[in-house]
């Protein structure tokens, strides 16, 4: 059976679950998770840095990390996730199928996607923007040069307009070739279909890790032409989950800002007198309960992955594979935009 | 002719098989319908507790995304009706082109396999065997990598006098519509019925007298004729649209895009080879006999074929042939995989921008479903006036 089928056969799948008579079960998603053990969390098919299977199938990422958080916070090991690779086109209907509790996979949080899927978007997790790839001996040092030329883009991601609009804003008449699978629209790339690919910086950096023969031929072009907040999302219609995936993520956020490391979690929990410290770590008052978990919830999360700063420089930073700068990802009181609301 | 009495009637009462019969398909009606509606329902149920929005009422608003190719202009501020329109006429022109030539390939093709030439019959032969064993996705794969891995790029395209040839495609030059040329076209159509009107003197002399008339080049060479006539008195209008290199880009002119190339020509090639093996087993059914009378009236091979084989053959081959017509089309739908705006594509993006699957999953079944109706009744319009009229 082709990809493509495959594809509709997803798509049509998740329309039956929708006949079916079962209604949406309210309030119930944690249930599930602790009756059946494992947290299902949808996650990209394959994009270093961000969720990807390395050669023993074990998955590792920035998207992952935030499913391996909150599988500890609500189940206790943040082994016990079950990972879906979903398609750019598959992930919605899957989370709104009831297919996977949680859709962590480089996702733009966008007013329609909240509001028209019957989905909530949580907290931002990269703060990105959409930026152009191009092979460096084309000369090109802008994308306003892009006039009358052709770029491949992949359906069902937020890209194929924003390079509309961006084509429109300054007349460029950009033609596009729209491709269903990632690969197929990189490869036209690759192969010199196109002038250009274009995507969230961050996949850019990604794809030409993983895709060009010599990743050196291949500039990114640094002006970005869209803001991509990426985060998680839930289903709409249960609110207590939507609480907990929301308060492990500035939880991960805070522990950075007040410098709770992986490696210091056990001797913070004895010897911290800081009482912000202390009730992320749940020495203090117990802020588990209102989220219906128990105390230590937060403290298993940043066992498992660290905090916020740890997960990037891990995943995504300088010093890892993608090299990505901190930029704007950096904590609000260091130049960047992450603002946990705080624990309390 | 006597006429055959109908078969008698047995009398109409609450115990017949008549009767019988009706309640079983009201019943397997009521039955169907209640289960559509049962569906129906609890999909409308469940997407509004889900808080998923529904309905066609996101066809009228504007779609925000642009289409690599169109034959019509569209701007993405053009309703989503209007861009599946683009997407319904960009898999129309895909499965026109390619039902066309995939029965002239598939023909010759078919003809081949009992030519008295052995090289030409093994040619055929492993033509077939080849095209027809292979998915067809693979098939467009390989040629959407053929013409954009093995062409130069576009600054370096090759030229061929006004054509250009790259990983772009192919750019053509087009006659620009002045008034003179449409003299040209009433030309032509002047021309096609004048024809049509020589082919029935034609006929009629032949079943009166014997004497042959040409009946296919006499007919290209009228139209031609008066087509050029047209042109000439519009004022022989030469302007033409040539493509020019730019600096990025192959500007101007028309252009056939690597994607519609290699869809048409991996759905041709591969449709082809179902064809030749339809039109050879049409062949093959026509009694030897039939071939050996032509023989002896003097016929040579290639008449042979023409007057007494094939329109015998004909009327085996039109079902099977609207069974590929059909599979043509709706091969196009992997058009997606190599990135050609066909409707799949379109509603594949209009899905992700509106969170309508299911009403988009329904408008694509919908556009199928029509063009694979309106093709059978073509072909059983066709097959009825060449079906055999016994006398
Ligand atoms: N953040 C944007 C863009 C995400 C995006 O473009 N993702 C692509 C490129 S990294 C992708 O996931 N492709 C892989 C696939 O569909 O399997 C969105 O949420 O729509």
């Amino acid at each position: 059976m082709s990809r493509f089928t495959k594809q509709w056969l997803a798509a049509a799948l998740a329309a039956c679950g929708l006949m079916a008579a079962a209604p949406a079960m309210a309030g119930k998603t944690l249930d599930g998770i602790k009756s059946r053990g494992q947290l299902v969390c949808g996650v990209h098919t394959g994009l270093p840095g961000f969720s990807a299977a390395d050669s023993n199938g074990k998955w590792g990422g920035l998207d992952v990390d935030v499913c391996r958080a909150v599988a500890a916070a609500v189940l206790g090991d943040p082994e016990k996730v079950k990972y879906v690779p979903l398609t750019a086109q598959q992930r919605f209907t899957a989370l709104q199928s009831g297919e996977i509790d949680l859709l962590s996979r480089n996702t733009t949080l966008t007013l329609t996607r909240d509001a028209s899927l019957g989905l909530h978007g949580t907290v931002v997790t990269y703060y990105d923007g959409q930026g152009f790839i191009v092979h460096k001996k084309s000369n090109i040092k802008n994308p306003k040069q892009f006039k009358n030329q052709t770029v491949c883009v992949q359906s069902g991601t937020t890209t194929e307009k924003n390079l509309t609009d961006y084509s429109k804003a300054n007349n460029l008449n950009i033609k596009t070739v729209v491709f269903e699978k990632e690969e197929a629209a990189t490869a036209a790339y690759f192969a010199g279909r196109c002038i250009s690919y274009t995507t969230d910086a961050s996949g850019l950096a990604s794809i030409r890790n993983k895709g060009a023969t010599t990743p050196a031929d291949h500039v990114i072009l640094s002006e970005l032409v869209s803001k991509e907040p990426l985060g998680p999302m839930v289903r709409r219609g249960d609110d207590e989950w939507f609480a907990i995936v929301k308060w492990v993520i500035y939880g991960l956020i805070e522990a950075e800002e007040y410098d709770i490391t992986q490696a210091a979690v056990d001797q913070l929990k004895t010897s911290s007198q800081d009482p912000v410290v202390k009730r992320i770590l749940g020495t203090g008052e117990d802020t588990g309960k209102l989220l219906g978990l128990d105390k230590d919830w937060m403290a298993r999360a940043l066992k498992a992955t660290g905090h916020y700063g740890e997960i990037f420089e891990r995943n995504v930073g300088p010093k890892s594979a993608l090299g990505l700068p901190r930029g704007i990802n950096n904590q609000w009181n260091k130049g960047g935009l992450m603002y946990a609301i705080p624990i309390r | 002719m006597a006429t055959r009495s109908p078969p008698s009637k047995s009398p109409w009462s609450w115990r017949s098989r008549a009767f019988r019969g009706l309640v079983y398909q009201l019943v397997a009606f009521a039955v169907i319908a209640l289960v559509i509606w049962f569906l129906a329902s609890n999909t409308l149920h469940n997407m509004r507790v889900r808080g998923i929005q529904s309905g066609f009422d996101f066809l009228s608003q504007s779609a925000g995304f642009s289409i690599g190719e169109s034959l019509f202009a569209f701007d993405s501020a053009e309703s989503y009706w209007r861009a599946f329109l683009v997407g319904i006429v960009n898999t129309l022109r895909v499965a026109v082109a390619g039902i066309f030539l995939a029965t002239v390939l598939g023909t010759l093709v078919g003809v081949g396999r009992f030519s008295r030439n052995a090289l030409v019959r093994g040619l055929c032969a492993a033509y077939v065997e080849c095209f027809r064993n292979v998915p067809v996705l693979l098939h467009l794969l390989m040629w959407y990598l053929v013409l954009t891995e093995m062409l130069p790029s576009i600054q370096d395209a090759w030229k061929f006098g006004p054509f250009f040839l790259s990983k772009g495609g192919v750019n053509f030059p087009v006659p620009i519509w002045q008034a003179g040329q449409a003299w040209a076209a009433g030309g032509v159509v002047a021309g096609v019925v004048l024809a049509w009107l020589y082919r029935r003197w034609a006929l009629k002399r032949f079943e009166a007298t014997g004497i042959a008339a040409s009946m296919f080049w006499a007919p290209v060479a009228i139209v031609i004729a008066a087509g050029l006539l047209g042109w000439l008195a519009g004022g022989a209008p030469t302007l033409v649209d040539s493509p020019v290199k730019g600096e990025f880009a192959v500007e101007n002119g028309g252009a056939l895009t690597p994607e519609f190339l290699a869809l048409l020509i991996g759905l041709t090639t591969y449709t082809a080879s179902f064809i030749a093996e339809v039109v050879r087993s049409g062949i093959a059914s026509v009694p030897a006999g039939q071939s050996e009378a032509a023989a002896a009236l003097g016929l040579d091979r290639g008449l042979d074929i023409r007057l007494v084989m094939m329109p015998q053959a004909l009327r085996v081959v039109i079902p099977p042939m609207t069974n590929q017509y059909l599979n043509l089309t709706k091969n196009s739908s992997l058009a997606v995989a190599i990135g050609y705006p066909d409707v799949v594509s379109i509603a594949n993006t209009a899905m992700n921008q509106t969170g309508r699957a299911v009403e988009c999953i329904a408008i694509v079944m919908a556009v199928y479903l029509t063009l694979s109706l309106l093709t059978s009744a073509f072909m059983n319009w066709y097959n009825a006036r060449v079906a055999i009229k016994e006398r």
